[in-house]
């Protein structure tokens, strides 16, 4: 018998406007809200209605089921704005007792790169909306697009958090399986759960490739997989993006399906937890070291993918740049828009990384490249400038 | 292999795409006869000018030139052998020019742009050897869509449907032939262009003051290439920053209403029109900019891009270009949005991260962009088609 621990990340930026150079001084409006609500609604019908629906039903159907989830704090902001039917849906699924929600930083940032106190701030900004939506306390933690290292892990210690998510990346297993408990190197309590993204990228990204050796994946073979994992480990963190059900992978592919047919297998050999009650059942076996920045995108498991040229980097110095002026100042709208600008999709929107080979960077970005997004982001810097030096 | 011009005879991209292709083509062991009009007013050493040991060209004596107009054409010295219009000429020319089936051996044809189909044509039916079609641009690309010639689309379509098989210089192209000559899209296949680089190196800084950024245009001043739009994106950079200058390289029917437009809107002393330039000079002017912009409003490929990139200069283009869908580390807008593409470069420029990076993987993008890789797909191309008529 292994343990299921099933996590999704549902999440969306506002997208920023094409703000022009021309528009600097003359109006403050940078995200479009027009096409962050089509978005959203968009996401909404194909994703989170019928996910949102399946799972509320396997939630009812399987007692034993459980599930977990983290929402960025802008997504929770735009369902209540533009589907609070679809959230009435998550409150459901939360309120059956059978889930446990995480936090993580409410803009979705990379503040704990920039700026210690304002990723603390965050994280209490996010704990406090999960409580008024969801009426839950969360005691796991994990970090945008999984930004991990040992660093964090001592200090989201101290913030009182019992467990953190990281990527199970061999480099830093070696020749340890990512199905078991760990615990970061220097800490007291805090345990460290690792996505085994063998497993998880099955689901996410190779679901539907027709070249793929196992496709067309059944939830019966599936299971077989996770069945065989029994011999080598104590827990499957099977972590991914929420929108892979109906947004990445398409309703045609079967993926909903699969998703409703999946736990009656699974259940033959093997147990649902949440991350809190895996860390109750489970001991740590090993401690792991991360001294150096993991994160779950692309190959190289770093953070190359938000900050890895020279556009990211001066955009991002730029923003953080501007904390000092903008706490003194306590203006709320200038502070938001500031937040708002951190959320790491701008950044990833300007990533030439793969661009010459047009992959899923280049399926995602709104942008027709990432000097228009470098652009706009920084006409937008300068506005706020001008709006710091005014108020 | 009939064209129509080569360098340094040429007014634009098509004499610069023959050369490039005719010479990587001749390095991996394809014998090449370039056929090509020309007047015997040019120096004997131009006639048979060496490529490689494998090419030789032949000049038919003619007084086509390439991009020529049927206005064009009735305004220049006619001798007695020419035709009275442009088309009589074009025919004329097909005929002298496709009597070297008999007598040079050969084992396909391949002829560039409409001037020539006729020529190829003519030349198939003499040896039955295949023909293949080189489309740099249609009648529709030449004059934006507005007043096609009937004469040269018929011209364009018979070549299309006669010919064993056509190259597009790109999927825009592609895709105009399927729509405008009803061609079946698996007789027809995409190779891009590429950029020759024996270009002029200097370490001189060629800018004018250190204050003003300079923006170039350089292309045939003709409605397809969007010179009228330049100015207007000038125009509406000089309201927001003064400190720009802006140079129009090239020569065409437009220029005097260009330089006109330009006076009525205040910007006598902001753009400089050069006129056409070759060489060195050439590669100078694209080293003295900040930023190219090619504002075309239907480019079948687009070699300047390249290089200005070859010159380690970065671009802004339009998205209505066949190079726009091959080159990513460059700026694009559509034609029209001047708004858009006045943004862009002065955003651009204004953050110096972004034009440095812009800068860096335009140096290193332009390296992809050499003819042996066209000239490999042609090679094959011409194996299949072979292989299937022979």
């Amino acid at each position: 018998m292994v343990n299921i621990c099933f996590y999704f990340q549902v999440h969306q930026p506002y997208r920023l406007k094409k703000y022009r150079v021309f528009d600097i001084g003359q109006h403050h409006n940078y995200f479009d809200e027009q096409k962050n609500k089509e978005i959203l609604k968009k996401v909404a019908t194909k994703c989170y209605f019928p996910a949102n629906k399946v799972i509320l039903n396997l939630l009812k159907e399987h007692p034993e089921l459980k599930v977990s989830y983290s929402f960025s704090g802008i997504v929770l902001e735009q369902l209540e704005k533009y589907s609070p039917k679809a959230l009435n849906l998550f409150q459901k699924i939360v309120n059956t007792g059978q889930v446990e929600i995480l936090d993580e930083t409410y803009h979705h940032s990379l503040a704990f790169l920039y700026s210690k106190k304002e990723f603390e701030e965050q994280i209490k900004m996010h704990t406090k909306k999960i409580k008024q939506l969801f009426g839950q306390k969360p005691k796991v933690f994990r970090n945008t697009e999984l930004i991990y290292n040992n660093q964090l892990a001592k200090h989201i210690e101290k913030l009182g958090y019992k467990a953190i998510l990281a990527e199970g990346w061999d480099h830093y297993l070696q020749w340890r399986s990512p199905n078991f408990v760990y615990q970061p190197p220097k800490t007291k309590r805090i345990k460290l759960l690792l996505k085994n993204y063998k497993l998880s990228d099955d689901i996410a990204f190779r679901f539907s490739d027709k070249n793929w050796k196992e496709h067309p994946l059944t939830a019966e073979k599936y299971a077989h997989w996770i069945n065989q994992t029994n011999k080598n480990g104590e827990i499957v963190n099977l972590f991914m993006d929420y929108e892979t059900f109906g947004e990445h992978q398409w309703a045609d592919t079967g993926i909903f399906r699969f998703l409703a047919s999946l736990p009656k297998y699974l259940l033959r050999f093997n147990n649902f937890v949440t991350p809190s009650e895996a860390i109750k059942r489970l001991k740590p076996k090993d401690t792991i070291n991360i001294p150096h920045l993991l994160s779950w995108a692309d190959t190289e498991r770093d953070v190359s993918a938000w900050s890895g040229n020279r556009m990211q980097q001066s955009a991002l110095k730029n923003l953080y740049q501007l904390q000092r002026q903008i706490k003194r100042k306590n203006n709320k709208q200038i502070l938001n828009d500031w937040r708002q600008l951190q959320t790491s999709d701008h950044f990833y929107y300007m990533c030439t990384k793969f661009f010459n080979d047009g992959d899923v960077h280049k399926y995602f970005n709104p942008y027709d490249s990432p000097y228009d997004c470098f652009i706009a982001f920084m006409n937008i810097i300068n506005d706020l400038k001008t709006r710091i030096k005014k108020s | 292999m009939y064209g129509w011009e080569f360098p340094p005879h040429n007014s634009g991209g098509l004499g610069t795409a023959c050369y490039g292709l005719t010479k990587s083509l001749s390095k991996l062991g394809t014998q090449i006869t370039f056929v090509l009009p020309g007047l015997s007013k040019i120096p004997s050493a131009d006639f048979i000018k060496i490529i490689s040991a494998n090419t030789k060209t032949i000049r038919i004596n003619s007084p086509i030139i390439g991009y020529m107009t049927s206005q064009e054409y009735f305004k220049i010295d006619k001798n007695d052998i020419y035709g009275p219009t442009l088309f009589a000429e074009v025919e004329r020319y097909a005929q002298e020019a496709s009597r070297l089936a008999k007598t040079e051996k050969h084992d396909l044809i391949h002829a560039h742009d409409w001037m020539t189909y006729p020529a190829g044509l003519k030349a198939k039916q003499i040896s039955k050897k295949p023909l293949i079609i080189h489309v740099h641009a249609t009648e529709f690309d030449r004059t934006g869509g507005h007043g096609v010639n009937q004469h040269v689309y018929k011209i364009e379509k018979l070549g299309m449907e006669q010919a064993d098989h056509i190259i597009a210089v790109s999927n825009f192209t592609k895709n105009k032939i399927i729509q405008h000559y009803h061609i079946p899209p698996e007789k027809i296949t995409v190779v891009h262009n590429a950029v020759d680089f024996t270009n002029f190196k200097s370490n001189r800084d060629f800018k004018i003051n250190k204050k003003d950024k300079i923006i170039l245009f350089l292309g045939r001043i003709t409605i397809q290439k969007g010179p009228d739009w330049f100015v207007y994106l000038a125009k509406r950079i000089l309201d927001y920053d003064p400190n720009y200058k802006f140079i129009v390289v090239g020569s065409g029917d437009m220029e005097g209403k260009i330089i006109e437009k330009a006076a009525e809107l205040n910007l006598a002393d902001k753009i400089s029109f050069t006129g056409f330039l070759r060489g060195p000079e050439l590669d100078q002017i694209y080293q003295m900019a900040d930023l190219y912009v090619m504002p075309s409003i239907s480019e079948p490929f687009g070699i300047t891009p390249l290089e200005a990139m070859r010159n380690n200069t970065p671009c802004l283009i339009s998205k209505q270009s066949g190079v726009s869908e091959v080159l990513h580390h460059c700026l694009k807008a559509d034609f029209w949005d001047i708004n858009k593409m006045a943004d862009q470069i002065i955003s651009i420029l204004k953050y110096p991260e972004g034009y440095q990076h812009l800068k860096e993987n335009t140096a290193q993008e332009i390296k992809k962009f050499n003819w042996d890789e066209p000239a490999q797909k042609c090679l094959s191309l011409y194996k299949k088609i072979g292989e299937t008529k022979w």
